[in-house]
């Protein structure tokens, strides 16, 4: 997503990005991997089971993401069924041009 | 040994790129190769004038390809696709649920104050991505 970010900007999304490693994990995920998106931690995975994507064998979100518009509704999600498959900026941007 | 590269260039190499990555056709030549490699070792080892070393040999290396293309495919194929239904997730036309969470420098974000941005106007979404963590 940070190669894409400068194209979330223009179409005025704010990307967001939340694990359950703990703030300095991810800080130092953000130095060595160059991202300046927000990174958020949710350490308790209060925030991930709220959103029902709780992995719990690993202790860890499945891997998802939510297009939300200006006023937190729901207009785009993908919900992978592989892992190391996500999704690409490309199709998000898509989805992000129906959004007012 | 081609296919210990195929399984191991998978995590570190082939991820970046979406085309190899989504569905991993470059690990899946790379073990072709080394099968078609791993039985002409095999016909060599046991033709005729062969001695027992040359015989261990070629079966050793035929295990080992074995071996790393049943962990590719338990690493990347099976184990990946182990993820829980999310029945619950938010669907489109749902509320996203609002919550706070701690940004890298400690610092708690709403996700509310992320809808309303520095302006009203400059945003027009949010996009939440949900990711494993670093490993």
């Amino acid at each position: 997503m940070q190669t894409s970010l400068e194209d979330f900007d223009r179409a005025g999304i704010r990307v967001v990005a939340i694990s359950v490693d703990p703030a300095d994990v991810s800080r130092d995920l953000a130095q060595r991997a160059g991202y300046t998106f927000t990174l958020l931690s949710d350490p308790d995975l209060a925030v991930i089971r709220r959103y029902d994507l709780l992995d719990e064998a690993q202790e860890v979100a499945r891997p998802a993401e939510f297009l939300l518009d200006a006023n937190g509704i729901v207009r785009w999600r993908n919900l992978t069924d592989d892992f190391y498959v996500r999704a690409r900026p490309a199709q998000v941007l898509d989805a992000a041009k129906a959004l007012r | 040994m081609l296919s210990v590269v195929g399984l191991f260039s998978y995590p570190f190499v082939f991820v970046r790129w979406p085309i190899t990555r989504d569905v991993p056709w470059a690990n899946f030549l790379i073990f072709a190769l080394a099968a078609v490699l791993g039985v002409s070792a095999i016909r060599r080892g046991f033709a005729p004038p062969r001695r027992w070393v040359a015989r261990i040999g070629a079966l050793l290396a035929a295990g080992i390809t074995l071996a790393a293309l049943a962990m590719f495919i338990n690493g990347v194929i099976i184990v990946p696709r182990r993820l829980p239904a999310s029945a619950g997730a938010p669907r489109v036309g749902a509320r996203a649920p609002d919550f706070t969470l701690s940004d890298t420098h400690q610092q708690p974000v709403a996700l509310a104050s992320l809808l309303a941005g520095p302006r009203p106007s400059t945003v027009r979404g949010v996009l939440l991505i949900f990711y494993r963590g670093f490993w």
